[in-house]
This record gives C-alpha cells, sequence and structure tokens, in this order.
C-alpha cells in the first residue's frame, strides 16, 4: 500500500538523508522524500500498520532534523 | 514568510544590533578580556546555539560530517586563537556565524519561494467539490470522498475537480492547465470534460466517472511530483561529489592546519601556528556544497514545473537529461505529424462547378457509413437539406449509387466507374480518389487523403534547428509517404512498415555508424507505437490524455497532439541543463578559487563566508529561471 504524506524539512541534503532513514524503519518497503513538494511517499509492506510505522519513520527524520513534522 | 522565517529573522538582526554594539563598545571603552570574552560568546550562543546543538546531536547520531559541525570548528576555533593569542578578536567568529545563520536563512527563503511559484504552476486540483444533494442542495466536500456515478455541480469560474460527463448545462471550458492550449473548448450535456480544466461561463452539472485519486489532474500532479525523484545523472554526480568533497576539504584543512608549521619547525624556522590554524578554519568555512545540493534539483524541477504549464509532462529529471541530447527525432507519421482523420483534400470536378459536385457526392454518401463517406459529409455540411434521395445502393467494395433529384449518382472507385460505364481518368495527386458520375457522364473527383497537421512543418523546421536530423517511419505507402516527406522536409523516411517492422527500424536507427546518431527520440501516437516508444532512449506520446498505456509507455507526455510541442519540450531541457552546468561549474570554480586564496592567506574568513553564501544565493536565483520558457 502506498500512502503519501506532507513532510516539513528545511534542506535538500536532509530530505536526502531522512529518505535514507526512513527507508530502514521496520514495515517499509520503499520511501521516497520530495524536498520540492515536502512530500513523503511511503510504499508500506503489506502487514504493517501505517500508523505505527510512520510514528517511526518521524523518531528517526527528528534524529536528522530535530524540528522535522510529518503529518500523518 | 513562515513564521519560522520571521523569527530567525528577527533573531539574525538583534544579534547583528548586538554584535555591532559590541564592537562599538570595544573600540570606546577598555574591558577586560575575559568580560569582553563572555560578552561576544553570549552572543554567539545566542545567534549560533542551534547549529552547536545540532553539531552534538550529528556526532552523536553518527552522521558527523555536516556543515552545523564544520561551522562550529571554524567558530570556536576563531575564538579559540582570539582567546589564547590574547588579540581580542572575536568578533570574526561571531560575525562568520551571523553571516552563516543569514545565508541560510536567505536559502530557505528563496527555496521556499521558489518551490512555491513552482508547485503553483502545477497546482491544477481543486480542493473541494459541490456535491448535489437529493434536495438539490450543494454542499462542498473533499473531493476524495466523491463516489463514481455522484452528481458535482461547476460553477463558472471553478475548475473541475473530478472526470465526468456533462449532464446539464453548457459552457465553455479552459484546458490550457492540462494541454497549454489557449483557446477555449465548447462543451455541452453528454461531452466528456477533464478534471483540471475551468468552467469559464455556464453552470454546469457532471455526472463523475472516476474517484478523485484516478481523475486526470490527480494524475497529472503525481506525475510531476515523481518526476523529481528519479534522479538525473547530474543530480547523482553531485550527491556523490559532496559525499568527497567535504570530508576531502577537511582533511585538507588537518593538513593545512599541520604540514606547514611542522615543516617550518623542521626547516628552523618559527612554527606560526595560529597563522595556519586560521587558514585551516578558512577552508572549513568553504567546505558546505550546499550551492550545488540545493541549486541543481530546483533546477531540474523548474526546468519539469515550467514543460508542465506548457502541457508537456515529463516523467523523471533523467528524461529531461537525456531529451536535451537528442540527435534524432523520429515520427510517426499518421496520428503526428498528420490528423490521422481522412479528409477531403481536392476537389476536381468536370463539367459542374465544385460545389455541385460535393453536394451531389454527400447526398449519395447519406446512408452510407464507411469511414470514406463520413469524410464527404464532413466536407459538405449541410447535407440534410430539401433535396430528394432514395434507391440508395451499396456495393461493396466499389462504392454506392443514388437517385438525387430523380438524377443517378454513383460515387466510388474506378470499378464502379467501369460498371455504370462513365470515362473516368486517374489523378496526379495521392491519397483515395472517389470518382463520380452521374446518369452514367464522368463528372470529376473527389481526392481524400490524411492531412497534415498545422504545426508539422514549424515544427520540423524548430527541430532541424535544434540541430537534429529528422526521420519518419510510417505503414504508410511508399508514394505517401514521400509526399508527406517532402512537404514538411524530413531528412529521412521509411515506408510500408508494419509495428514490428518499427521496433526493427528504430533498432537499426541506434546500431547505425556505432550510434552516431546520437539519442534518438521517439515521437508516437501512443496507441499503437507503445513498442517503439520505448525502444527508443526517449519515447514521446502524443495526445496522450486519458490513454493510460500510453503514459505508461512513454517517458514525455504531450496532452495534446500539437507537434510543435516536441521542439519547445527540448529547448526546456537544453535550457535546464545549461543552467544546471552553469551552477556546477560557476559553484565549484569559486569554492577551488576561495580555497586557494584561502590556503595563501589572501581570503580570510569573512571573504569565505561571503562566497559560500553568495555562490549559493545566485545559485539559486540562477536555477529558477528555468521556470521561464519563452517559445
Amino acid at each position: 500500500m502506498k500512502k503519501s504524506y506532507k513532510i516539513d524539512v528545511d534542506c535538500a541534503n536532509c530530505a536526502a538523508k531522512m529518505e535514507e532513514a526512513a527507508n530502514k524503519a521496520d514495515g517499509v518497503n520503499e520511501a521516497t522524500v520530495n524536498f520540492m513538494t515536502q512530500k513523503i511517499k511511503v510504499d508500506f509492506k503489506d502487514s504493517a500498520d501505517p500508523q505505527a510505522v510512520m510514528a517511526d519513520i518521524l523518531k528517526r527524520c527528528k534524529k536528522i532534523e530535530s524540528d522535522c513534522e510529518i503529518y500523518f | 514568510m513562515t513564521p519560522k522565517q520571521k523569527k530567525n529573522l528577527i533573531k539574525i538582526i538583534a544579534a547583528a544590533a548586538l554584535t555591532a554594539a559590541l564592537i562599538l563598545i570595544q573600540k570606546f571603552f577598555d574591558i577586560n578580556g575575559y568580560i569582553l570574552f563572555a560578552l561576544y560568546f553570549a552572543v554567539y550562543i545566542f545567534i549560533g546555539g542551534d547549529v552547536v546543538l545540532k553539531a552534538f546531536k550529528g556526532i552523536k547520531n553518527g552522521q558527523p560530517f555536516d556543515e552545523n559541525l564544520l561551522m562550529t570548528i571554524a567558530t570556536v576555533g576563531a575564538f579559540c586563537l582570539a582567546l589564547f593569542s590574547g588579540s581580542g578578536e572575536y568578533t570574526e567568529a561571531v560575525a562568520v556565524m551571523l553571516f552563516y545563520k543569514t545565508g541560510e536563512w536567505f536559502e530557505h527563503f528563496a527555496v521556499g519561494k521558489s518551490r512555491k511559484s513552482i508547485t503553483d504552476l502545477m497546482d491544477i486540483c481543486p480542493d473541494y467539490a459541490n456535491v448535489e444533494g437529493e434536495d438539490g442542495q450543494l454542499t462542498k466536500v473533499d473531493p476524495e470522498e466523491v463516489e463514481p456515478g455522484s452528481i458535482i455541480a461547476v460553477k463558472p469560474g471553478e475548475r473541475i475537480p473530478i472526470d465526468g460527463v456533462i449532464i446539464s448545462g453548457a459552457t465553455v471550458i479552459d484546458t490550457s492547465a492540462l494541454t497549454g492550449e489557449s483557446v477555449p473548448r465548447d462543451a455541452k450535456v453528454g461531452d466528456e470534460v477533464m478534471s483540471g480544466c475551468i468552467n469559464l461561463n455556464g453552470l454546469i452539472k457532471i455526472k463523475t466517472s472516476r474517484e478523485f485519486g484516478e481523475s486526470t489532474a490527480s494524475k497529472i500532479l503525481e506525475l510531476i511530483e515523481d518526476a523529481s525523484s528519479r534522479k538525473s545523472k547530474s543530480e547523482k554526480f553531485i550527491t556523490k561529489f559532496s559525499r568527497i568533497y567535504t570530508p576531502a576539504v577537511v582533511a585538507a584543512a588537518i593538513a593545512l592546519a599541520v604540514i606547514p608549521p611542522v615543516v617550518s619547525i623542521i626547516s628552523g624556522g618559527s612554527a606560526e601556528w595560529s597563522k595556519w590554524i586560521y587558514r585551516a578554519l578558512t577552508f572549513l568555512v568553504i567546505s558546505c556544497p550546499c550551492a550545488l545540493v540545493i541549486s541543481i534539483p530546483l533546477s531540474f524541477f523548474a526546468g519539469i514545473g515550467s514543460a508542465g504549464k506548457q502541457g508537456i509532462l515529463i516523467k523523471g529529471s533523467n528524461y529531461l537529461e537525456i531529451l536535451s541530447k537528442s540527435k534524432t527525432v523520429v515520427f510517426d507519421k499518421t496520428g503526428t505529424l498528420t490528423k490521422g482523420s481522412f479528409d477531403v483534400s481536392a476537389v476536381h470536378p468536370e463539367g459542374i462547378d465544385e460545389k455541385t459536385l460535393l453536394h451531389l457526392a454527400a447526398h449519395a454518401e447519406r446512408y452510407s457509413d464507411h469511414p470514406i463517406s463520413d469524410s464527404v459529409k464532413r466536407a459538405y455540411p449541410s447535407e440534410n437539406d430539401e433535396c430528394i434521395i432514395d434507391e440508395s445502393e451499396n456495393f461493396a467494395g466499389l462504392g454506392v449509387t443514388a437517385k438525387v433529384n430523380g438524377k443517378t449518382v454513383a460515387v466510388g472507385n474506378s470499378k464502379l466507374m467501369e460498371k455504370v460505364g462513365a470515362d473516368y481518368h486517374e489523378c496526379s495527386l495521392t491519397g483515395t480518389v472517389l470518382h463520380v458520375a452521374i446518369d452514367g457522364k464522368y463528372a470529376g473527383h473527389i481526392v481524400i487523403s490524411d492531412t497534415v497537421k498545422e504545426n508539422s512543418a514549424e515544427a520540423i523546421s524548430k527541430i532541424k534547428k535544434l540541430p537534429a536530423k529528422t526521420v519518419m517511419l510510417t505503414g504508410d505507402t511508399e508514394q505517401v509517404a514521400s509526399a508527406v516527406a517532402k512537404e514538411l522536409g524530413i531528412d529521412e523516411y521509411k515506408s510500408g512498415l508494419l509495428p514490428q517492422d518499427k521496433v526493427a527500424e528504430m533498432e537499426k536507427l541506434a546500431d547505425e555508424k556505432n550510434g552516431s546518431r546520437g539519442v534518438i527520440a521517439f515521437a508516437g501516437d501512443g496507441i499503437n507505437d507503445a513498442p517503439v516508444l520505448a525502444r527508443a532512449d526517449i519515447g514521446i506520446a502524443m495526445g496522450a490524455l486519458g490513454s493510460d498505456a500510453a503514459v505508461e509507455a512513454a517517458d514525455i507526455v504531450l496532452m495534446d497532439d500539437d507537434p510543435l510541442k516536441i521542439p519547445i519540450a527540448v529547448g526546456i531541457s537544453k535550457k535546464c541543463l545549461k543552467t544546471v552546468k552553469e551552477n556546477i561549474y560557476f559553484a565549484i570554480g569559486v569554492k577551488l578559487l576561495c580555497l586557494v586564496l584561502g590556503a595563501l592567506g589572501i581570503a580570510g574568513m569573512w571573504s569565505a563566508v561571503f562566497a559560500d553564501v553568495g555562490v549559493m544565493v545566485i545559485a539559486v536565483l540562477n536555477a529558477v529561471r528555468c521556470m521561464f520558457y519563452r517559445r
């Protein structure tokens, strides 16, 4: 299942790092962070609970940029 | 300006004022060195505290090499130098941090602004739909909640949110957001309308045929948004470059701080540690590759946005890059360069006038539904007049005969003429020739052929000026192909090709003289050309609005079927790539220059920050230029 969320990310470099971090989260097949449109697109594994996965992704992203926010 | 940006701006101004005040105090009053240090350090933490914090977090999270750490090392280093050398020159560290923050602020502001103006270009999805309830009342709802088959109302001036069919009302719609076509189109009951178009004057009610997410506008938006995640070679190069660049500069900085003093000591001179450490710190300030990291994707994004506005969908930055290198453009003929519909192209009457010939022929064809008779009827639109038509007869493979106002009119091919005993002759033009005989006497002929699109000739001449070679592949006969190629000025053509032959032909072109043809683009109507679209280096599908298969197979999708969009797309891609190159050379060039000047001690930390911020700002502004393309 693919879903797209709004993400607040300040720099292009951070967005690339967040994409890397999001791809490491459990339950994620593939994640892309689009700095230009300020969107994160996540392809969840079938068994995953999107809410829980997104919470995990947000935690990982905050490690990169503490004032990052994802709206899910 | 977002609240966050406003807050940061105030902070920067306040810090600048405080720094200025401190400089004045230091000039006119004799203050104890440690108190002065404390005052400057307080301002430093006020403006750059978050940078220092982020630097530590980066180390903690195992991501040490970022600009925060570099700035922290450089400024803290400058503080230490000033403190231990007793010079009291704390201004530099604070000022460098201040400039860095100003640059960062400007970067966010400029990037945010350009991002917004580009996304506005593509903002074709309305965020509500007026759903009609059972009592006829309209309620505004989220378009995502509208089920297919619902009735929605679109008022004048509103954008159509969801694809559907008009069930009441008539209006004129502006399709420019989808097709780039500026002439509005009429729409009436029974017409299919696409989301993203603007309803210009009348209230219409639409029965939706798709979900919001499946509607044209949503799909287009999704395509454009996804496009920037398909990275081009230049973007990949920059990612790699920045991965090497920052550690390399840091290593060079360490070398600069250590090697010259050590060499100096060995050779018996004084070490001059502070001089070399200062130069090394200057290196660190220049080590951030921000200008490149931000401006390259921004250029591509702006290029894709600007193409989207013209009705050209580019499915990825990588395709934009390949397109800019096209050296050969291969066309399909029917539906791409020609209209693909058969029209009357010439009327050659004999003994009667043109209008009468067409009139009688149209009448004779009245009861036939053959595509050719449709063409004749289209050419004479007021066919349904008071003339009496009877005894209409259809001869398969020959034509038709009918009695029109008492005269027997035969319309068909040469065999029909032989059958009715008319003395016909062939026409010099290419196309399907319809002979007409009245009461057995030859009355002339009508030529029906696929006509060339209005813009085809201009498109071909513009492509030749790019410069690129033009090739036409067609399933049509040699005679027709050579006529079209000659009319449009196409360099080469191949005729009589079946769809699978076109793929083989495409491969032949690619292999020719070891790929001396360069990048080959193929433009086709997308319906039966899917394999060729996929085989070409870059596939351009035309008039593919609503055809999912074509959108899938192609790399670039033209929303309407105007061939003139092809040179425009190539033009946009060339401009975009030129900007990207400019930015790469400019940013790397200035940085290298500053590194050299810094190592020689000619440029100090101040000029390093100026170089860093200045290059970034210029690169961003340059990138935004990709948004504008003049035809």
